[in-house]
């Protein structure tokens, strides 16, 4: 006797809960159900300890109710129907990413410590401009290579560097249309506000569903995903907050609207842009990590490794790793922040 | 010369609020400001404008904040568009431009100056001096160069390199002056340009406009809240209240006639001796004989110079000579009399007009 056999009865929907029985016999049963039977004694619930009517608690005492394992495994199925269409869709317009991760980690890796290492510094201090922070990514890379996780930290870069550059590429753009479309922006910011708050391994669900484990572009898209969503705030921020004064002596001297975008709004918004690039290099980093778990290489394999044996040394010393790539990672990004900030400055 | 008409504002109306274009004939019928706004929530911006600007004169407009003067030169390159009413550049009517057409006006025909000095602070300083030409797709070495000769004739020769914020305000609206100079257009808009600065600059900066417009006779349209600035700078005073022209004319017209108290309260607190010149208050002798004088004085002078000349000693006269010729005579007693304004002796007047 279930709860709300009443509630049904009394709505004369008896015959409808039923039919389901009569069509299909027996309805699965829980353990407590089943022992409940075996017992044999039919206590009445007192009165307060009446359930909340929910999905299951209807089922038992109408068979026609679904149950929550059905409506989960409804939405399962929903996505099951529209994976093929998506996929079809999505796979040729994706495999780019795929090759880029692929070559990219083939090209960085492969190519030998004594070129890259030299290479890295000259590219920090091109972009910092600074003694400190060029010779502290001397030294990251030097103990990186000396502890046997030169390959890690490298591959682990790659994928940022690859899954930054196509989030800026891609984010700069949607941020400038923002800015100029007040109903884009309204339509976006919803949209980027669950890309921030989703849980990041409920990013990689329907990924899994959609691609095969074993192909980069899985987690490509899921860094990307998760990592694009600063880039574009901040370019729609940094373009609307371009001082209204400099716009309209554009106007006034007949700048055309590109010109203006590539003349003033640009160059004046880039210090949030930067910042916004700053942001999206440390969620990139985030999100790597926990990518290993759909077969990203570098440091969060490691750290899964770890995880998984129990390998304590082994998931410390690369957690730890990935703490010094993500103070490089956010120095350098600043140090060439604060360059454009001192250029510009009014 | 010829006085041709520049720029000629007809029957211009701009009225802010949701639906601008349904009370327009009330505001036309002379709605009052406050009950417009409090009725249908609109707000009237400028009322009937129709101000004439001559080729090579300095056209003032002037009021206080809210009056609708920086509306209303946002008008003439349509920054902002009217609601109704003709804006003719050289005759065309710049409402029936394209969008094409507008640009180009804005990057040949107009250019403008602005009171927050709006630089690009990404570019140095001859950058900026050059952006109209850069704007008009011309190449870096002209746009430079041109850029170059007008930072030099405003005076800032040797900062080519330096970046505006490394500049003093007064500086800066120098460039700002350059850059409006650099794109050599006929019309230059000059939006309160020199209220953000301190007053010995300021001071400086109008005389260097003075000297500029000497040589280049360009048709220069400037807004200010300030009276002195206004009388020392306009060829063609215009009074803007609430939206509407109050009075127009020629400056030391409006100042011995004002034809509205809140002009003659305007007027009450400035130093008549030092804005009005001896043409003004002389005695014309239309070709006549003139009585002989004790000294002579030119028709430009102004009253303080002759105050000076003439050791404050009432009993005197001056000729007042105009290119070698005499044109008037200049009492001192009539001089001391235009001193005075009007109203000043009524106490009070200020209170009247402003309750």
């Amino acid at each position: 006797m279930a709860a709300y056999d009443g509630l049904f009865n009394s709505l004369g929907l008896r015959e409808w809960c039923d039919q389901g029985i009569a069509a299909g016999g027996d309805k699965p049963m829980s353990m407590a159900e089943l022992m409940a039977r075996a017992n044999a004694q039919q206590v009445d619930a007192p009165w307060w300890d009446v359930p909340f009517p929910s999905l299951d608690n209807l089922n038992k005492a109408c068979d026609a109710f679904p149950r929550t394992r059905d409506m989960t495994s409804g939405v399962e199925q929903i996505f099951l129907d529209v994976k093929d269409g998506l996929k079809l869709v999505l796979d040729p317009l994706t495999q780019p990413l795929s090759w880029m991760l692929d070559y990219g980690l083939w090209f960085f890796t492969s190519m030998p410590w004594w070129v890259l290492i030299p290479l890295l510094l000259v590219g920090t201090w091109f972009a910092a401009r600074s003694l400190a922070v060029t010779a502290f990514v001397a030294v990251t890379f030097l103990f990186f290579a000396f502890i046997d996780h030169y390959d890690y930290a490298i591959q682990t870069l790659t994928i940022i560097f690859i899954c930054t550059a196509l989030s800026v590429m891609l984010g700069v753009p949607i941020g400038i249309a923002m800015s100029k479309n007040d109903t884009f922006q309204r339509s976006m910011i919803p949209v980027l506000d669950m890309l921030q708050t989703l849980p990041s391994f409920v990013y990689l669900i329907p990924l899994i569903f959609l691609f095969s484990v074993t192909e980069p572009k899985l987690y490509g898209i899921a860094i990307i995903l998760y990592a694009i969503v600063p880039v574009i705030r901040l370019t729609d921020l940094g373009i609307r907050l371009v001082d209204k004064d400099v716009i309209e002596a554009a106007d006034a001297f007949g700048m055309t609207s590109r010109q203006k975008l590539f003349g003033v709004e640009i160059p004046l918004a880039l210090p949030n842009i930067m910042a916004g690039v700053n942001q999206t290099i440390m969620m990139a980093l985030a999100m790597v990590v926990i990518a290993s778990l759909v077969s990203a290489p570098g440091l969060g394999t490691l750290v899964l490794r770890g995880i998984r044996n129990l390998e304590l040394g082994v998931g410390l010393v690369s957690g730890f790793g990935i703490v010094l790539l993500a103070v490089i990672l956010d120095r350098v990004s600043k140090a060439s922040l604060r360059r454009i900030n001192v250029a510009q400055q009014q | 010369m010829e006085r041709k008409k520049k720029v000629e504002l007809r029957d211009l109306y701009k009225i802010f609020g949701p639906n601008p274009a349904s009370v327009l004939d009330q505001v036309r019928a002379g709605a009052d400001k406050a009950t417009l706004l409090e009725e249908t929530g609109h707000v009237i911006g400028l009322r009937d404008i129709n101000v004439d600007m001559m080729d090579g004169e300095i056209t003032v407009i002037m009021g206080l904040s809210g009056s609708g003067k920086s509306t209303l030169i946002r008008h003439l390159n349509r920054l902002i568009d009217p609601t109704a009413g003709e804006i003719l550049v050289d005759g065309n009517d710049v409402m029936k431009y394209t969008p094409e057409e507008l640009r180009h006006l804005r990057q040949t025909q107009m250019s403008m100056v602005f009171q927050k000095f709006a630089l690009l602070p990404h570019r140095t300083v001859l950058a900026n001096a050059g952006t109209a030409l850069r704007v008009r797709g011309e190449d870096e070495a002209t746009a430079d160069a041109e850029g170059q000769k007008w930072l030099e004739r405003v005076g800032l020769g040797g900062f080519e390199n330096h970046y505006p914020h490394q500049l003093s305000g007064g500086m800066q609206q120098r460039v700002g002056i350059a850059r409006a100079l650099t794109s050599n257009s006929p019309i230059m808009l000059m939006d309160e340009a020199f209220s953000a600065l301190d007053p010995l600059i300021r001071t400086d900066m109008q005389d260097l406009l003075l000297e500029l417009q000497q040589d280049l006779h360009k048709t220069i349209v400037f807004i200010t809240h300030d009276l002195d600035e206004a009388l020392k700078l306009a060829d063609h005073l215009v009074i803007l209240k609430d939206g509407y022209i109050v009075q127009q004319g020629e400056p030391q017209n409006i100042l011995l006639h004002p034809n509205d108290p809140y002009i003659e309260d305007f007027v009450s607190d400035i130093n008549r001796a030092r804005v009005l010149r001896v043409r003004s208050v002389m005695t014309p002798v239309n070709g006549g004989e003139a009585p002989p004088t004790d000294d002579e004085v030119d028709v430009n002078d102004t009253l303080e110079h002759v105050i000076a000349l003439s050791g404050g000693d009432t009993n005197r006269s001056c000729s007042v000579m105009k290119d070698g010729e005499i044109v008037g005579v200049l009492d001192m007693k009539d001089l001391v009399r235009a001193l005075v304004p009007r109203a000043a002796s009524e106490a009070g007047v200020r209170g009247k007009v402003t309750a």
